[in-house]
């Protein structure tokens, strides 16, 4: 297909804004599938032919409207994904910007247009929902227009439900989106915008065309990380996978790849033909590094193995996933799991838990960081464990955070926002209801407690989205917790020098709460440094016995003993003190980290 | 079944009145049942008396209140018991009058333990008691009037409102008496119990202060030259008592891991790797005596590890050092380490012993040595 023919573009929106509503009516509006199919086949719940043992959910889907190829890549449901949301927009030239008509503009509108506007994508703001009764398209379109900063009349108004205005939006992507312009002789480059795993077919790949043209069982190269491998089948999905024989420059498509490991196959690399490749790889994704870092322990060592298992499959399906083994004396076994973000961490945990049946024992959520040490070297911890003892500098990431809020909350949510160390950004008033706060915060500020917070605070009227904006220097400290002298390695935290004290004393209260007496004094500390900054001590046991044992209680007592003995092993051995693992889950709680 | 066991148990389970802290197999009253049971009791007697050798080293009667139980139907008991080298009798103060006492002695019986339990009126009105301080003092002179020279006073500490004064009072009061024996107890307020009911909360409450009143009791005891010589159990150490042992020789066959015979209503036997509780219940006790059958039993087997476990449980409980026989794999080692370190236990050769401090914490030390 000719380049000017093509138009490939996104949906992005606020959750339930339509995005999903507005992605079948086009399918249906473009005959490419019938009513009836419609029914049964909503583009988030496709999948493959069967016969073909094939079950991966189509990432694009290739429509024809008035004699152009429409190419809509589907962003994740949860736009929580910045991540994923900004991948999907690398291969777009353009996006459709949906807002419900009875909502407005929501934190993700902005955090999405934002990610749109930097990737240069052309918006098309659409009102969706215009039928509601409570509807106001003509606010919604303001607020849209005021975002972007076009006209409110460029706006289409659109009921996704009933079908009203989607041809104007069809319309209006021909028109208004630019057609892909590469260079159709130049060596072929493609940009890997996803990847799924499937266990017949191996990795297959989602990308689109750049330059020049793919043909099928053509040798190819992953140029960033050097993967070969043959196209064994090329195609598209409309809605359903169609084979090609070549994908070419414009394009967007799938490559059956038969590799067996999705880490050879990284999103954001550059796919090139390994008989004519390219010089030079296209301008890379901005490098998806997991930002937010757990420790992911079974309550029941026994399950080590599974807990392996279990992230091992997941990691087939999402390659931004990260683990390595890491040993807790505390917590015994588990696996210190790099994430993107909360969202992301909330997803891997409860897919462990609920789909392999998993009791997890996460520690408290930290970030990455980057440390300059006195020896001048650079290192990245991940785990605060490993914070070196000698510091010249610690960077840690920041975000920067777009807060919706009705206008009577914006004092309570800078407050929260300065007591988290956030910079005032801007503020904007989308309507005379509603402001939009920009600030930049300290990541780590935003994965202990933020929404929650955020959410009490404003009485659930905030929306809230953020991305990472980079890395700056804190003065930052490890606090670490000794229990009769030794350091917990599970309770270490990284922070900031101001809430250490806080939370050095909340986290002694607390175990000195949970960590029942022992034979003999238990100090509990809280210490950055060699410098103690909280103390409490557990106070011996001063008796420890059943006063009467005679012929009748011998049975009694001894199952009593082995009770208490079986108990004993159930705990966890700090040095010589048993810490039940409930004090380590009520104090990674108190961390708010759910 | 090899017949060499030394230790008898006697349960005679009747009371004037049932104390509300009181978790025994008890019944109040019942009068007309004394004779009834006595013959079942006596039955029971004759049909294990195979295990017991022919000359005992002990005999307890507890209850219950022994000395409640009708006079001539007490001296029926006494009368048929096997000789025995000490024959204990629990009594209650109230129940001892000069007759009991002369009773008591004529019939062979060589050490009473009498349930002081308090001397604080204020106290033994919590516990139910229905004895006054006045009647414990009667008791143990009616005792010492007609001989005898080995008497046991219990006494109950932790109740509630009881002042670390009341407490100093007590153990002053007791040892005034000059008892050769004494029982201190912490009070339990077991589960179920009226007492559990009532005073449950409140014992908790004040658990954290009268933590100490256990290292009281034991220092003032050991003070006064008594032998701390199992938990709860401290006698007249042998220089202030003429040479003589004084430590209850039926008791210390328990916690020395020693074969047991029970006999009567809820009594526990132990013998080689069997345990059997007799019933609870009173009817049915009587009905399958009376048929000349063994009372309804429940039977616990116990592996030989399980009495090796007991071994160490109960053997820790006494001041002398706790032979392990090579029996390494009753232990934890790591445990042991860990205590050592503490303080808590040392470990020459074959012998284990606690610190002064590890027995007051015998129980978790305990829990924590077993492998």
């Amino acid at each position: 297909m000719q380049q000017d023919r093509i138009r490939n573009f996104s949906i992005i929106a606020h959750i339930d804004h339509g995005k999903s509503t507005l992605a079948d009516r086009v399918l249906e509006l473009t005959d490419t599938v019938s009513g009836r199919e419609m029914r049964e086949q909503v583009l988030d719940s496709m999948e493959l032919e069967r016969e073909r043992g094939i079950t991966i959910k189509a990432q694009a889907v290739r429509v024809a409207w008035k004699g152009h190829q429409l190419n809509l890549i589907d962003t994740p449901g949860h736009v929580d994904f910045t991540y994923e949301v900004s991948r999907s927009l690398q291969a777009c030239e353009g996006a459709v910007l949906v807002v419900d008509a009875a909502q407005g503009v929501e934190a993700q509108t902005v955090a999405n247009a934002y990610l749109a506007i930097e990737n240069d994508l052309e918006l098309l703001p659409v009102v969706n929902k215009i039928d509601l009764p409570q509807a106001d398209p003509d606010g919604a379109a303001q607020e849209l227009a005021d975002l972007i900063g076009g006209d409110p009349d460029d706006v289409v108004r659109i009921s996704a439900k009933t079908g009203q205005g989607v041809e104007a939006v069809l319309d209006a992507v021909i028109e208004r989106i630019p057609p892909p312009s590469g260079d159709t002789d130049a060596p072929a480059r493609a940009l890997i915008f996803d990847s799924s795993y499937d266990q017949y077919r191996g990795v297959v790949a989602f990308v689109r065309v750049i330059d020049g043209a793919f043909r099928r069982g053509e040798r190819l190269l992953a140029m960033a990380e050097g993967t070969r491998f043959e196209a064994e089948e090329l195609g598209f999905f409309s809605p359903t996978m169609r084979a090609s024989d070549t994908l070419e420059a414009g394009e967007v498509g799938y490559v059956i790849t038969g590799l067996k490991d999705v880490s050879r196959l990284r999103v954001g690399d550059t796919l090139t033909s390994l008989e004519r490749p390219a010089a030079e790889a296209l301008p890379g994704y901005k490098d998806v590094k997991p930002m937010v870092f757990a420790g992911l322990f079974p309550t029941e060592s026994d399950d080590y193995p599974d807990l392996r298992d279990a992230l091992e499959k997941l990691k087939l399906n999402d390659a931004a996933l990260v683990y390595e083994p890491e040993t807790s004396q505390a917590l015994g076994f588990g696996f210190r799991c790099g994430f993107l973000g909360l969202l992301h961490m909330e997803i891997v945990r409860e897919r462990l838990e609920r789909e392999f049946d998993l009791d997890l024992l996460v520690t408290a959520p930290n970030v990455a960081y980057r440390v300059l040490t006195k020896d001048g070297e650079d290192v990245e911890v991940h785990n605060p464990a490993e914070m070196p003892a000698e510091i010249e500098r610690v960077d840690e990431p920041y975000i920067r955070a777009s807060i919706i809020v009705p206008k009577e909350f914006v004092g309570p949510v800078m407050e929260l926002c300065n007591e988290r160390r956030g910079r005032f950004d801007h503020m904007e008033y989308l309507s005379e209801q509603r402001a939009v706060l920009i600030y930049e915060l300290p990541l780590a500020e935003v994965v202990v407690d933020f929404y929650d917070q955020l959410k009490s605070r404003t009485r659930g009227y905030a929306s809230f989205d953020y991305d990472i904006v980079g890395f700056r220097e804190g003065d930052l400290v490890r606090l670490d917790v000794l229990i009769a002298g030794e350091p917990v390695d599970a309770l270490s935290l990284i922070l900031h020098r101001g809430s250490a004290y806080g939370r050095g004393r909340a986290l002694v209260d607390k175990l000195r709460e949970e960590i029942p007496r022992q034979l003999f004094d238990v100090p509990v500390q809280a210490a950055i440094g060699s410098r103690v900054i909280a103390r409490e001590t557990i106070k011996a046991k001063r008796k420890d016995v059943l006063a009467k044992c005679y012929g009748g209680d011998i049975t009694r007592k001894r199952k009593l003993l082995e009770r208490q003995k079986a108990g004993k092993k159930r705990m966890k051995q700090v040095g010589a003190v048993e810490v039940p693992q409930e004090a380590f889950l009520a104090v990674l709680n108190l961390d708010g980290a759910k | 079944m090899s017949a060499d066991v030394q230790h008898l148990y006697v349960h005679l389970p009747f009371c004037g009145h049932r104390c509300g802290y009181c978790d025994f197999v008890t019944l109040v009253g019942r009068h007309g049942q004394h004779h009834r049971y006595v013959d079942a009791l006596l039955e029971e007697l004759e049909l294990e008396r195979g295990v017991l050798e022919p000359r005992l080293e002990t005999v307890f009667l507890g209850g219950g209140t022994p000395t409640f139980t009708e006079p001539r139907a007490l001296r029926r008991v006494l009368r048929a018991l096997p000789p025995a080298e000490e024959v204990t009798v629990e009594a209650n103060p109230e129940t001892v009058t000069p007759e009991l006492a002369s009773l008591l002695r004529d019939e062979g019986v060589t050490r009473v333990s009498l349930g002081a339990q308090s001397f604080q009126p204020r106290l033994l009105a919590v516990l139910e008691r229905h004895a006054g301080p006045q009647d414990v003092r009667r008791a143990f002179y009616h005792l010492r009037g007609v001989g005898f020279d080995n008497i046991s006073l219990d006494l109950i500490y932790g109740i509630p409102g009881q002042s670390p004064a009341d407490l100093a009072a007590d153990i002053d009061e007791a040892l005034t008496l000059g008892p050769e024996h004494l029982s201190c107890y912490e009070l339990e307020a077991k589960r179920g119990t009226r007492f559990a009911h009532a005073h449950g909360a409140e014992l908790a409450r004040q658990a954290q202060a009268m933590e100490g009143y256990f290292e009281t009791v034991v220092a003032a005891l050991t003070a006064a030259r008594y032998r701390w010589y199992e938990t709860a159990n401290f006698c007249r150490t042998a220089d202030a008592a003429g040479g003589r042992d004084l430590r209850s020789q039926h008791n210390l066959g328990y916690w020395l891991g020693r074969d047991y015979l029970g006999i009567g209503i809820g009594a526990v036997s132990t013998v080689a790797r069997r345990r059997w509780r007799n019933t609870p219940r009173l009817p049915a006790y009587l009905a399958a005596l009376a048929d000349g059958a063994s009372p309804p039993r429940e039977f616990e087997e116990l592996s030989a590890a399980v009495r090796g476990r007991e071994r160490v449980m109960l053997g820790l409980r006494l001041d002398e050092p706790f032979r392990v026989n090579g029996e390494e794999d009753l232990l934890d080692r790591d445990a042991l380490d860990r205590l050592t370190r503490l303080g808590l236990v040392t470990r020459v050769g074959d012998e284990l012993a606690l610190s002064p401090r590890g027995r007051l914490l015998g129980g978790g030390v305990t829990a924590e040595l077993l492998a």
